[in-house]
């Protein structure tokens, strides 16, 4: 540990919330159909959109159509992207010749981009046809975090309507969200990547002659364009097998930097948009700060056991100061420690080093920033949507104690609420933990397992963690294309995505048709420090209480076996 | 309306069937009422304490099936026993607090009249015969005298009686009853005390104001509350978390070599879902309504309890709640050439025919300022009339007078011109300020004027002050004008006033700000305020007050006092903080035992986890019984907070949750840690595990 390491990951987490701020704005104005700069260019083409789909922009839906246009247009999303997975290798843009996928593994493929949770159990320079990266891998990176957005914009009409019915019109919002906020912002960071020295070719590759006279192919593809958007899509999804690790997606520590935060950017800007849209900005800036201040703690532990003591390390007699073991020497530790806690709480799952590697705590945070529901801030507003929910419990319990029935922003919160939000974090809990214990004693699943022991339970809780928050990264060690992990992981994903969604949207529902209530004194303010802090402890305490007994057996038990070992090798 | 003092209830306790606190008997009660509840079938509407009797029977079965393979079954047999005095516990505070209703609704029974009423068959030659009370139908007359038990409700439709409603209100001086406007009504169970009157029969049988009575007081059709409702579901949910936590231990155990004892993971379970507060909710609501009956406040029900919670506005009737309700004399202004004590002196002379409580009152300044004077022998009082508005005293060749300054005036035909500017200026400022002027004479010579004011009660200012802190608007409803009613309502301190007051008024202030997301309460005795009191969030009718008051509202105050309000505000408030003091309490509970419980599940298989056992206890058995044993003892130990209820402190929102955060959050928090420990220290001395 040194001050230059700490400063670099403040560097990456403060510039992500500092960037997110203004954009924020610039998203709610998108949500609120205000007018935008862009708007001489993109209103007639956002009007086409319209008119080719015959959707009135304007026509509020209820919490139900809005919800069953969402499930609709993600069906159809999943089948076009299932079909063409199968029949890849009798379509075009295939220059390497790959074959069609497997039905598990499509299937599993097609769920993971349709939910924004871009897990990958196939390598990708060695599975993925160009018309595959491009036409339905990277247009369900865009539609998918528009997608999550939407669901913010619902939320938020729902906090300032007062005895309203609609919760805004899906298509508006999704094409909005694609059209304002992802295109042109993905334009530019793809450029900007491309200046740095990011690949961006149609071409196969390049072969290599290697100094012991071999060939060897190197994939090229179109990465700069890919990369903007799995980064600002919060998706995470790498063209190579090796993710942001790799030189071609990662080249240079500068890279690195302007990459680490445009994971978080559209997140944090969710964030804001939702306060400029409720008429909230203070409230909902108490949010973005119970989310930095538990994302910076995530960093910092694993700053902190990234570099201690790994018993390996010791025993070899090499300098045991830092665990570099799975981490790319150019980047270092602390842009692997900020990167971990960035792509675990902002549900994006690129990795820049191998989380299998980390010491057994760090991999422990990677899971925990997941379990605690991807509200670091999560998904494009997904995020957001998640943390009110999380506000909304706090509120209702803490509430009380101030002899007031709970209400937030202005809304009551009663029973139909309570019971939502419950529903909404549910799906964590059940598919994680559900799967796991089954993973955990069947044959067919721990074949995929390259350990046994705490490491192994690791993998399982790794996965299953994974895929139900959305985030789709890996821990390494598990060989998930296996008709049960593609399977269940599928399954995962869709409860992960789908469950807090429809939770989310019908509570919108019910808030907007509830009356809009004046603050008085006697209300909880729901800004300020003291909120901070309940928060901070209903989040830890929830997220903790439910995976610390699973926890215990994997990544706490390790660690203390690490630690007997380190004693032992001194 | 009688002079209320703002206190009125906590001077003077009463006597009143609700009244009176938990005795030997209620607990005997309440002990046998615990067992009775442990039939599942009453548990179903309570997730948590209905999931910790499941895993009661089923450990029961385990230690059974130990006993019966003799294997040592001793911890078996301490985990299933602990567990069943959870359910139990859970269950005596339920009944304890059912106890002191259950109590007063028998000896509201006793109250019931048995006897036979008088109904009049014939209007003209008021020929009676005796009915049942229990056969009479709404519509009937009946006729009750001196000495007789009213039978049911009703209203008057002839006579005036005296009539002592002690079996209802605890009050035991008799009240005036009579036929027409606001005092008609009559209530089963009051006895007539003087006189004679003849009813209206408006009630049923089984539907009068005592069966409804009993009925609350009981809890017999007690619903859960919005709130109540919606926190059950929480820990439904927080239920259902936990058991998959625990449930998938079986698998992720296995894949680490845990073998893991179906009782011990009974045990982890039951002690993190949230049994505390589980086991304590409807014993809060149920306190909740309990703590209103000794206020000797009637609540139709718990959700206007909790209702009294939310309330931001509150309207109040001037007359009796702000202000004694009658203006009294405060000063004696001399007119030029006048001595102050001369002036006084004119002024208590002409009042001392006077019999009003104004006339009274400028007795009493007098008498206070050492002036008292005896109405000489042979005096002639001057009555106030409608013409002359104006009244006093002649004697012994002197005449006083007082009376509306215009009158006197006019009386003394003075030239406008001729009064004394002193004079003019004293009558404009009392009436700027709200007050009333009275022109005082003597021997045809304008001496003073009197300043009449409607006096605010004393410390009505620091309640108010306190209601705004709790986040509470006041709102003062008068008759009055404008600007008399903006004079008392600076005074007093209210933030608003609706001044020359319609009923039709009122209501539509109550749905203004409800309109704005406002929830109102007000309260209220005349058959006008009806609507306004059924409109309202909370409306509060005085017993006293109009049947059409009575069943409008949805709580009937038997001290007939409307000050109460604020009372029922802070119970309501209080039981919300209680519930929300206690789920905190429940769940930061559960950090601890997972410290207790967890090393000592894993810990022969991964010796490493033996690091979690912070806080050192003697063995694996011994942590998991520790857990057990504080998680049922700590709900008897919250038995009396949640009777109680945490105290209301009007700080402000932000504060008030600091503190209980503080209380009940850290406190939860660290109370486990110790209070386990402490009982792993005494489990392992002897040698129970």
């Amino acid at each position: 540990m040194n001050w230059q390491g700490w400063a670099e990951i403040a560097l990456t987490l403060g510039l992500a919330v500092a960037i997110g701020w203004p954009l924020g704005s610039y998203m709610s104005r998108v949500w609120n159909g205000e007018r935008t700069w862009l708007d001489p260019v993109l209103r007639p083409v956002e009007a086409l959109f319209y008119a080719a789909c015959g959707v009135d922009p304007k026509k509020s839906q209820t919490w139900f159509g809005y919800a069953g246009a969402l499930l609709a247009f993600n069906l159809v999303g999943f089948v076009l992207v299932y079909a063409v997975l199968r029949l890849q290798g009798v379509l075009p843009l295939n220059p390497q010749g790959f074959a069609g996928l497997s039905g598990h593994l499509s299937f599993n493929t097609a769920v993971s981009f349709v939910t924004n949770t871009n897990w990958q159990s196939y390598a990708g320079e060695t599975t993925m046809s160009t018309l595959s990266q491009m036409l339905v891998l990277t247009v369900q990176n865009f539609v998918s975090a528009a997608t999550g957005a939407t669901i913010a914009a619902a939320l938020a009409r729902a906090f300032i309507a007062n005895r309203g019915e609609g919760v805004g019109n899906f298509w508006a919002d999704l094409v909005r969200t694609t059209l304002y906020v992802l295109l042109p912002l993905s334009f530019v960071l793809a450029v900007v990547l491309v200046l740095l020295g990011m690949p961006q070719t149609l071409a196969a590759g390049v072969t290599a002659h290697t100094l012991e006279g071999a060939d060897q192919k190197i994939s090229l593809y179109a990465v700069a364009s890919q990369e903007a958007i799995k980064m600002l899509g919060i998706n995470g999804g790498g063209i190579f097998n090796a993710n942001s690790a790799h030189p071609f997606e990662n080249p240079t520590p500068l890279t690195n930097l302007i990459t680490a935060v445009s994971i978080d950017v559209l997140g944090w800007a969710a964030f804001f948009a939702f306060g400029r849209s409720v008429l909230a900005k203070k409230d909902i800036r108490a949010l973005v700060v119970a989310a930095t201040i538990l994302l910076s703690a995530g960093a910092g532990i694993v700053y902190v056991t990234e570099t201690q003591a790994a018993p390996a390390l010791v025993a070899a007699h090499v300098d045991a100061s830092v665990n570099m073991e799975g981490k790319e020497v150019r980047l270092g530790a602390p842009a692997t420690a900020a990167w971990v806690a960035m792509t675990t709480g902002a549900s994006n799952g690129s990795v820049n080093g191998m989380h299998s590697s980390l010491m057994p705590l760090g991999g422990g945070m990677a899971m925990f920033l997941m379990h605690l529901g991807e509200i670091l801030p999560g998904g494009i507003g997904s995020g957001i949507a998640i943390m009110v929910v999380m506000a909304v419990l706090s509120v209702f319990v803490a509430g009380l104690m101030v002899g007031r029935t709970p209400e937030y922003l202005g809304k009551k919160i009663e029973a139909r609420e309570v019971q939502l939000a419950i529903l909404a974090v549910l799906a964590i809990p059940v598919a994680t933990l559900g799967f796991s214990a089954i993973a955990a004693i069947l044959p067919a699943a721990l074949k995929g397992l390259m350990h046994s022991g705490p490491h192994g339970l690791s993998e399982i809780l790794y996965a299953y963690t994974s895929a139900t928050a959305n985030n789709g990264s890996a821990f390494a060690g598990l060989t998930a294309n296996a008709p049960w992990w593609d399977a269940t992981l599928g399954v995962a994903m869709a409860m992960g995505r789908f469950m807090p969604i429809v939770a989310v949207l019908a509570m919108a529902g019910s808030l907007a048709a509830k009356p809009k209530l004046a603050p008085s004194t006697g209300t909880l303010p729901t800004h300020g420090g003291l909120f901070i802090g309940l928060l901070i402890g209903v989040i830890l305490i929830l997220g903790g209480l439910q995976f610390f007994p699973a926890l215990a057996l994997g990544p706490i038990v390790e660690h203390f076996q690490v630690l007997g070992a380190v004693a032992q090798a001194h | 309306m009688t002079t209320i003092e703002t206190h009125a209830g906590e001077g003077r306790r009463k006597a009143s069937a609700l009244a009176g606190g938990l005795s030997p008997a209620i607990l005997t009660r309440a002990t046998k009422d615990a067992f009775v509840k442990l039939d599942p079938r009453k548990l179903t509407g309570n997730p948590v304490i209905f999931a910790t009797w499941i895993v009661a029977l089923l450990s029961t079965v385990s230690a059974v099936a130990a006993i019966a393979s003799h294997q040592s079954a001793g911890f078996a047999v301490q985990i299933a026993g602990w567990l069943w005095a959870t359910v139990l516990f859970a269950n005596l505070a339920e009944s304890v607090a059912e106890g002191r209703g259950k109590a007063a609704a028998d000896s509201l029974r006793a109250t019931r009249v048995t006897t036979n009423a008088k109904l009049i068959i014939d209007e003209k030659t008021g020929t009676v015969i005796p009915t049942a009370a229990h056969k009479l139908v709404p519509g009937e007359v009946i006729l009750i005298e001196a000495g007789d038990v009213v039978p049911t409700d009703g209203e008057i439709i002839e006579g005036m009686a005296s009539v002592n409603e002690a079996a209802i209100t605890g009050e035991s001086a008799p009240v005036i009853r009579e036929s027409g406007g606001d005092r008609s009504a009559v209530t089963g169970g009051t006895t007539v005390v003087s006189d004679w009157i003849k009813v209206r029969v408006t009630a049923s049988a089984g539907n009068t104001f005592l069966d409804r009575m009993i009925a609350m007081v009981e809890g017999a059709d007690r619903r859960k509350t919005p709130n109540e409702i919606a926190l059950a579901v929480l820990l439904a949910g927080l239920t259902l978390i936990f058991l998959i936590a625990v449930v998938t231990l079986l698998g992720l155990g296995k894949f680490s070599g845990v073998a893991l004892d179906p009782l011990v993971l009974g045990a982890l379970f039951i002690t993190l879902i949230p049994t505390t507060i589980g086991g304590l909710l409807s014993a809060v609501g149920i306190a909740g309504m309990d703590r209103l009956m000794k206020h000797n406040v009637l609540a139709t029900s718990g959700r206007a309890v909790e209702a009294a919670g939310d309330v931001d506005t509150l309207l109040l009737d001037k007359t009796g709640t702000i202000t004694f309700g009658n203006r009294m004399a405060t000063e004696v202004i001399a007119a030029p050439g006048v001595r102050p004590e001369a002036a006084l002196r004119a002024a208590v002379s002409a009042s001392l025919a006077d019999d009003t409580p104004e006339g009274r009152s400028i007795v009493e300044l007098g008498r206070n300022q050492g002036i008292v004077i005896e109405a000489p022998a042979g005096a002639t009082s001057i009555a106030f009339s409608a013409t002359t508005r104006q009244s006093g005293l002649d004697a012994n060749g002197m005449s006083w007078r007082k009376g509306a300054v215009d009158a006197v005036y006019r009386s003394l035909a003075l030239d406008p011109k001729l009064i004394p500017t002193e004079v003019t200026a004293a009558v404009d400022r009392i009436a700027r300020s709200g007050g009333t002027p009275l022109a005082v004479s003597e021997n045809g010579v304008l001496v003073g004027v009197i300043h009449l004011k409607d006096v605010v009660k004393p410390n009505v200012k620091e309640r108010f002050a306190d209601l705004r802190r709790m986040g509470l608007r006041t709102v003062m409803i008068t008759g009055d004008n404008p600007v008399t009613a903006a004079a008392i309502a600076s005074e007093a301190g209210v933030d608003d006033f609706l001044a020359e007051a319609t009923p039709e008024d009122k209501l539509r202030l109550i749905r203004s700000e409800q309109a704005k997301g406002r929830m109102v309460a007000m309260c209220g005795d005349g058959a006008n305020d009806a609507p306004a009191l059924a409109q309202a969030d909370v409306g509060v009718a005085m017993q006293t007050g109009a049947q059409a008051a009575r069943e409008a509202g949805n709580m009937v105050d038997l001290d007939s006092d409307p000050t109460k309000v604020i009372e029922i505000v802070e119970v309501g408030k209080q039981m919300l903080i209680t519930r929300g003091a206690l789920t905190t309490f429940s769940i930061a509970n559960d950090v601890a035992k997972y410290f207790a419980i967890i090393p000592a599940m894993f810990v022969v298989a991964l010796p490493a986890l033996g690091a979690l056992n912070v806080m050192h206890l003697h063995s694996p058995q011994s942590a998991i019984l520790s857990a057990v044993i504080f998680n049922a003892l700590v709900i008897v130990a919250l038995i009396p907070l949640a009777l109680k209820g945490v105290k209301y402190r009007a700080i402000g929102a932000g504060k008030l949750l600091s503190r209980n955060l503080l209380i009940y959050g850290l406190g939860g928090l660290v109370a486990p840690f110790v209070g386990i420990k402490l009982i792993d220290l005494i489990v392992s001395a002897l040698g129970l595990a």
